[in-house]
């Protein structure tokens, strides 16, 4: 099967610092690949590149034949590639409801946007998202009042409402109590039944319970890939976490 | 919400009713802040609503000043060349002055001209990622270099004169009350309907992508919107209000000057609205009307300490009341989880240049 997404030997300089050193990444319909490795190894400059907020120096992104690599931030969304930021960035001064009409699939030039009205089917489409992330009874207030983990879900949910065919999740569940991990993690899986999902998580246990595929990265390098059982016994991954993370090998 | 509507309802009424128990010396007044009134919408717009602050709007109320007021120069001179223009040796008509003969152009450049400059800088700002600060500085660059070319030209812009000495507007006398009441009522309609047109736009989608922008431009973008897009849009809508107002105001002040576009009134037209309450229109209105009235008692008794209170004025409210007059009268209880919200999260939303 060809891959949704592939990247092509991306390269990333920092004012002489390489941040990713030639990276290969394919994602495949419907699948959920986890990105794991060290503080600093390159994993949220990756989804950077992707979606367009950091430029590569060198490398292709290619989306279902596409060439997004010199696309910008807004044209890589129309494309279908949604993207969760590390901090929950919702809009705090918008309602709940107001921050997913905004994140509806529509159409976002200038005056499609000044006719738009809310239709029947977007509500009911905003209202199911609301149910989905047991937002329902905050729609009204302003996000900023949510907690933490409510802004993680809205976010989720803005992004899912955008109908990405790819969603890049950067440490969705950091912050969040036991329970609120679990049910991430489920919604997660929910959500890949549509899309392919490409998260950076930290958490061992989580990706353990929720990843098909496992890639590590290190010093802006892939080091392997596979399933988390193949992961783990790779000798390499082992070394590189070793005295951080015990919990990987 | 009805109750809301109920008070901007009376509000205008009362405005229009301003000729039954105002003098004439205060109608002018107060036609000349509604003039103000006006650019204020214009500047919450952009400030308040979407984050952008523009210290340049003397600019575009100047440039829209300026073309109603070669019209109605060229209809005071009744053919023969401007006053002014002769005094400084021009033998003919400069051929952009000759466009100004005809009213309709007149005013549609009055709009659209300052429009036309804000959408060019936007472009070249907002596409290019200037914001914040930078963006203020440049709007403040603009007002230099168009004050500066204004006084060099003298010959044809008048210098720092600027133009005065009108007499008639399609052909009726600008001395008689009874046009200035009509000049007056129509200043009305113009800021009634740029009201409801911005009201309008901040209770629609394109205003929640406004507040967007404020809250963060950078997450707009990731749900697929181009933000520059909406800022050179709402940028220039604005600079065309104070195109509008500028229009307006020469009809009712008879007179228009470099002097009254320049930095400092530039400044104080985004203090009107900070003393209004940045994020309310209809106080950005008030803001205006109270802050030159202020003005014109101040400056009537004690003119030298005006601009040194106004100072003192704006940053009493910036540190004790950021949401202005509209912050004091909006509902306690309200104004209450606002704060706490504010106190918890003061990031970028609410500083002053974002
Ligand atoms: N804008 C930037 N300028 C310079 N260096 C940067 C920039 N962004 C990231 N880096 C550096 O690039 C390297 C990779 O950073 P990145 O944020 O991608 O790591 P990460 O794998 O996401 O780490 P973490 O697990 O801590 O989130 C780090 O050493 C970081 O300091
Ligand atoms: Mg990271």
């Amino acid at each position: 099967m060809n891959p949704i997404l592939s990247c092509h030997d991306i390269i990333v300089d920092f004012d002489g610092f390489k941040a990713l050193q030639g990276v290969n990444l394919d994602v495949h319909h419907g699948e959920i690949r986890f990105l794991i490795g060290p503080n600093g190894a390159g994993k949220t400059t990756l989804l950077d590149v992707i979606c367009g907020k950091t430029k590569a120096a060198d490398g292709k992104v290619m989306f279902q034949g596409v060439d997004l690599t010199k696309r910008r931030e807004h044209e890589i969304v129309r494309h279908g590639i949604a993207r969760k930021f590390q901090n929950p960035s919702v809009f705090t001064e918008l309602t709940v409801f107001e921050n997913m009409e905004l994140s509806i699939k529509q159409n976002r030039n200038l005056f499609s946007v000044m006719k738009a009205k809310l239709t029947a089917e977007e509500k009911d489409e905003i209202t199911v998202m609301l149910e989905r992330t047991d937002l329902l009874d905050r729609a009204y207030d302003p996000a900023g009042l949510l907690s933490h983990g409510q802004k993680q879900w809205l976010e989720i949910g803005m992004q899912l409402l955008q109908k990405p065919e790819v969603l890049l999740l950067d440490e969705p569940i950091a912050g969040m109590t036991g329970a609120e991990r679990e049910k991430t993690g489920l919604f997660i899986q929910e959500i890949a039944e549509k899309c392919a999902v490409l998260i950076v998580e930290h958490d061992m246990d989580f990706v353990r319970n929720f990843a098909e595929q496992v890639t590590v990265m290190h010093e802006g390098k892939i080091l392997c890939e596979g399933s988390m059982e193949e992961v783990q016994q790779n000798e390499l991954v082992a070394e590189v976490y070793l005295g951080r993370e015990a919990k990987v090998c | 919400m009805r109750k809301k509507q109920m008070i901007y309802l009376l509000f205008f009424l009362i405005l229009l009713l301003a000729p039954f128990y105002l003098t004439e010396f205060r109608l002018a007044l107060l036609g000349k802040f509604l003039c103000y009134a006006i650019i204020a919408v214009g500047i919450c717009l952009i400030w308040g609503y979407t984050g952008i602050l523009s210290l340049g709007h003397g600019v575009y109320f100047g440039i829209g000043a300026y073309c109603m007021a070669m019209y109605l120069k060229l209809e005071a001179s009744k053919g023969a060349l401007p006053d002014f223009m002769e005094w400084n040796g021009v033998q003919e008509l400069p051929w952009f002055w000759k466009l100004f003969f005809n009213p309709f152009f007149s005013i549609m450049a009055a709009i659209f001209v300052p429009a036309m400059l804000a959408a060019v800088l936007g472009m070249l700002t907002f596409k290019n990622r200037i914001k914040g600060v930078y963006f203020s500085l440049l709007s403040q660059a603009v007002v230099v270099v168009v004050v500066t070319l204004l006084i060099a030209k003298q010959d044809f812009t008048g210098g720092t004169n600027g133009l005065t000495n009108f007499s008639t507007v399609f052909g009726f006398s600008l001395s008689s009350p009874m046009v200035q009441i009509v000049l007056y009522a129509i200043t009305v309609f113009a800021l009634f309907a740029i009201f409801m047109l911005s009201v309008w736009i901040t209770k629609s989608r394109l205003g929640h992508v406004l507040i967007a922008i404020r809250d963060g431009e950078n997450r707009l973008r990731f749900l697929g919107f181009d933000p520059a897009v909406f800022k050179v849009f709402i940028y220039s809508l604005s600079a065309s209000f104070a195109g509008i107002a500028g229009a307006l105001f020469v009809l009712q002040v008879g007179l228009i000057s470099p002097s009254m576009m320049d930095i400092i009134p530039s400044i104080e037209m985004v203090l009107w609205v900070a003393i209004g309450g940045r994020h309310s229109l209809f106080g950005a209105i008030i803001g205006a009307i109270l802050t030159n009235g202020a003005k014109s008692f101040f400056s009537e008794t004690y003119p030298d300490v005006w601009l040194f209170c106004l100072g003192i004025l704006f940053i009493l409210i910036v540190v004790f009341f950021p949401k202005g007059i509209a912050g004091l009268f909006e509902a306690f209880p309200k104004r209450f989880t606002k704060f706490f919200e504010k106190g918890v999260k003061k990031g970028e939303s609410d500083s002053v240049v974002s």
